[in-house]
């Protein structure tokens, strides 16, 4: 614990000395840590009276671990580790030329997730493949592009927003009251929901245009939450916490239906076999197309002169006003984009669950993207997408590890373990990598060539 | 009146409560200038502490007194609680300092995230329900004043006090506030910063275990999410009161406490979070320096 004194010391026996002290230190504190939570579990017995359950064995596992742990990476890692920084620093820096999957990542990506589905349904069969497309799939498709949407406003405009959920809430809310109000279609809505979205982006932005960094930050959440409590409360046209159900189902362009019962039925109208998987299949291109148009539109707008100043507002708003950059609308089209994409995500998550409750807008789903955001680099498109893949398919993987069922017991359910990883990772991720995974900046605008400039040159705006 | 007054006293002490909250969040934001999002789930974490440490004392002593019941479980949190952050600092917050302004608050919001979760996967996610400590109520003209309310105003009032006294007029406090004002002169002048700022964790947490002690103790009743809604309640108190001063901190509590209960009782409770948050708001909004703060300068 104690890395205060990073003094170098030269005799082994000395540096083993001193790990092992350090590694008993760390039990002891890992001890006063662990010792009420894991040592004792609070459960009810019949009587619905709590009583303590003792898991002294677990406990000593935590402090062993911890020791051990410790130990180790005195006496061995961060010796090796500063060996290989002292070599590495020595030897010149040569200019590495990017490899061939280097340069066209974005290119592979994208034909390798417009041939997603096919390889699930060739592997796992028509209905195997329900999971892997759905899942992973939509599920960390739908992240990519909300975190694309927010990546506008924190990456590119620099406003920190923990209340981006409120506008995802707004789509989603849109199309399933709508839709079920006016019988209005999802490719109606879409754009509905879409605009709508960004006039709260408006609406919330404007109160918030003198404020900066963590206080911004604090009062989006505030507004994020107000949103969340009025759905909850406003029972009469929310239905509050029970949500609302039985929405319908988008077509393909209104040519072939997803109900069973349609004449137009996608499965009946191709002559294949039933199945709900030719839906999400659907539903899967659909988010992808979604997705990609919010990649399109934030590289065409970085190039454009509201684009510009974004960027410029992001690193100095001082000197943007001094040349005459109107903050006020700059900021708004920022917030207004961001909600207009969190928007779209939002009916399409509607359409995909057919259910929405306020539990689906907690704060936790603004804390995620926008960890995803900033895990992923800050305003590096393929950043936030790696970013979102490791995060989200990296826990709902867990969800598929049956096998260590077999290590730990049967009782044991990976789930339960989802979001404390979650939480786990984005420290040891920002600790490791404060600049997120992509930590390097493309200039939009360049003299001669294009280089990439190393976040550590960048500075955050206060905007 | 009497209706009125008994919702002053129920603000007052949910107030207190939020007070203690609150001088966390606005000491580790006066010295290091970070939001300590993870403060609320150290506040749940000493909650969880006391209710264990209830659990132990009541089955293996029958029998105990109250006020010892108490006072163990209260220091068993602080010690937990101060434990917890301490080592969070060290772990998550240290390596981080001098870093890009949202690199503390992400690992901060990460760390509330895997705290909440630590207690729901080591403790579950069921209501965690004691059965009442105190149970005396007072009537003094009329209006109700039950003994828990009592301890938790004076408890509160003797820890401010403390709190007053260390800040103030140790060397410690005083190396609190030259590292508040100027952290690069602090240690030029021979302040182990890095053990001022620790301190100043370890109080925080400290003061938020016991409001999480007497939280329990009131409502009698500990859930693992119940660090957020508090948590930014408190951190509206701070903001309210002036974030930086620590008296600001007490009257913001004080006030949260106060319109919370004046609102559910003569408005509707199910808005009664909507209206915190909405202060919250336009105090950002049209005072960001609180009541008591010192305004920002803007240098260029």
């Amino acid at each position: 614990m104690s890395n205060i004194s990073n003094t170098h010391e030269s005799a082994g026996g000395n540096l083993t000395a001193r790990a092992l002290r350090e590694g008993v230190f760390a039990g002891l504190v890992s001890l006063g840590l662990f010792v009420l939570f894991v040592g004792l579990e609070t459960t009810q017995n019949i009587r619905n009276e709590l009583v303590l359950n003792q898991r002294w064995g677990l406990l000593a596992i935590f402090v062993a671990v911890a020791a051990v742990g410790r130990f180790l990476m005195v006496a061995y890692i961060r010796p090796r580790l500063e060996a290989r920084k002292a070599s590495a620093s020595a030897k010149p820096v040569t200019e590495e030329q990017e490899g061939f999957f280097r340069r066209n990542f974005s290119k592979i990506a994208i034909a390798f997730l417009l041939v997603y589905p096919f390889i699930a349904v060739a592997i796992f069969g028509v209905q195997g493949s329900l999971k892997w497309v759905d899942n992973f799939g939509i599920q960390i498709l739908i992240y990519v592009m909300l975190a694309w949407g927010l990546n506008i406003v924190v990456g590119l405009a620099g406003l920190l927003d923990l209340g981006y959920v409120a506008f995802y809430a707004v789509g989603a809310y849109s199309y399933a009251l709508l839709s079920q109000q006016f019988g209005l279609s999802f490719w109606a809505l879409l754009p509905l929901a879409g605009i709508l979205a960004a006039f709260w982006g408006i609406i919330l932005g404007f109160p918030v245009l003198r404020l900066k960094g963590d206080y911004l930050a604090i009062v989006t959440l505030a507004f994020g939450e107000i949103i969340r409590l009025v759905l909850i409360n406003w029972t009469d046209v929310t239905r509050g916490t029970f949500g609302v159900s039985g929405i319908p189902k988008a077509s393909v362009f209104g040519i072939w239906s997803f109900d069973v019962g349609a004449p137009n039925y996608f499965a009946k109208a191709f002559g294949l076999p039933m199945s709900s998987a030719y839906y999400k299949i659907f539903l899967f291109y659909l988010i992808l197309a979604l997705a990609l148009l919010t990649a399109y539109v934030t590289i065409r707008l970085r190039r454009m002169p509201i684009g510009r100043a974004w960027e410029a507002l992001r690193e100095d708003e001082i000197a943007c006003r001094s040349l005459g950059i109107n903050t006020v609308t700059t900021k708004l089209t920022a917030f207004a984009t961001g909600a207009m994409f969190g928007g779209f995500a939002g009916s399409f998550f509607a359409v995909r669950q057919g259910f929405v409750s306020p539990e689906s807008f907690v704060f936790l789903e603004s804390a995620i993207i926008l960890s995803i955001v900033v895990l992923g680099g800050m305003g590096s498109l393929v950043g936030i997408a790696i970013a979102a893949v490791v995060m989200v398919g990296g826990t709902e993987l867990l969800r598929e590890m049956t096998f260590l069922k077999a290590i730990f017991g049967p009782d044991f359910t990976p789930e339960l373990y989802r979001m404390l990883i979650f939480g786990l990772a984005m420290v040891v991720v920002m600790v490791w990598k404060p600049r997120g995974f992509v930590g390097s900046r493309e200039p939009t605008a360049f003299l001669k060539e294009r280089k990439a400039v190393s976040s550590s040159f960048t500075t955050e705006g206060h905007g | 009146m009497e209706y009125f007054v008994q919702q002053l006293v129920n603000g007052l002490t949910l107030g207190s409560i939020y007070g203690l909250i609150a001088i966390g969040y606005t000491m580790v934001y006066g010295i290091i200038g970070m939001i300590n999002f993870a403060h609320g789930d150290i506040f749940m974490l000493g909650g969880f502490a006391a209710l264990i440490t209830f659990l132990i004392l009541t089955s293996v002593f029958v029998g105990l007194p109250v006020v010892l019941l108490l006072l163990v479980m209260i220091i068993a949190a602080m010690l937990t609680a101060s434990l917890w952050n301490w080592t969070i600092e060290k772990m998550a917050y240290r390596p981080l300092r001098g870093s890009f302004r949202l690199a503390p608050l992400i690992t901060a919001i990460g760390m509330s995230i895997t705290l909440s979760n630590f207690i729901q996967v080591t403790q579950g996610p069921r209501n965690k329900p004691i059965p009442p400590m105190v149970s005396s109520v007072y009537n003094v003209f009329g209006i109700a004043i039950s003994l828990k309310q009592i301890i938790i105003m004076v408890l509160t009032v003797v820890l401010l006090a403390i709190f007053w006294y260390v800040v103030n007029k140790t060397a410690l406090g005083r190396a609190q506030r030259a590292t508040e004002q100027d952290r690069k002169m602090a240690a030029l002048l021979g302040i182990d910063v890095d053990r001022t700022i620790s301190v100043t964790f370890i109080m925080g947490a400290s003061l938020a275990a016991v409001a999480g002690t007497m939280y329990l103790m009131y409502y009698g009743v500990t859930v693992f999410t119940d660090g957020f809604i508090p948590g930014v309640k408190a951190f509206t108190a701070a903001v309210l009161g002036g974030i930086g001063s620590l008296p600001g901190a007490v009257l913001g509590g004080m006030l949260i406490g106060l319109i919370e209960s004046l609102w559910s009782a003569y408005f509707t409770i199910d808005y009664k979070d909507v209206a915190t948050f909405s202060i919250l708001a336009i105090v950002l909004i049209f005072k960001p320096s609180g009541i008591l703060g010192r305004p920002e300068v803007e240098k260029v």
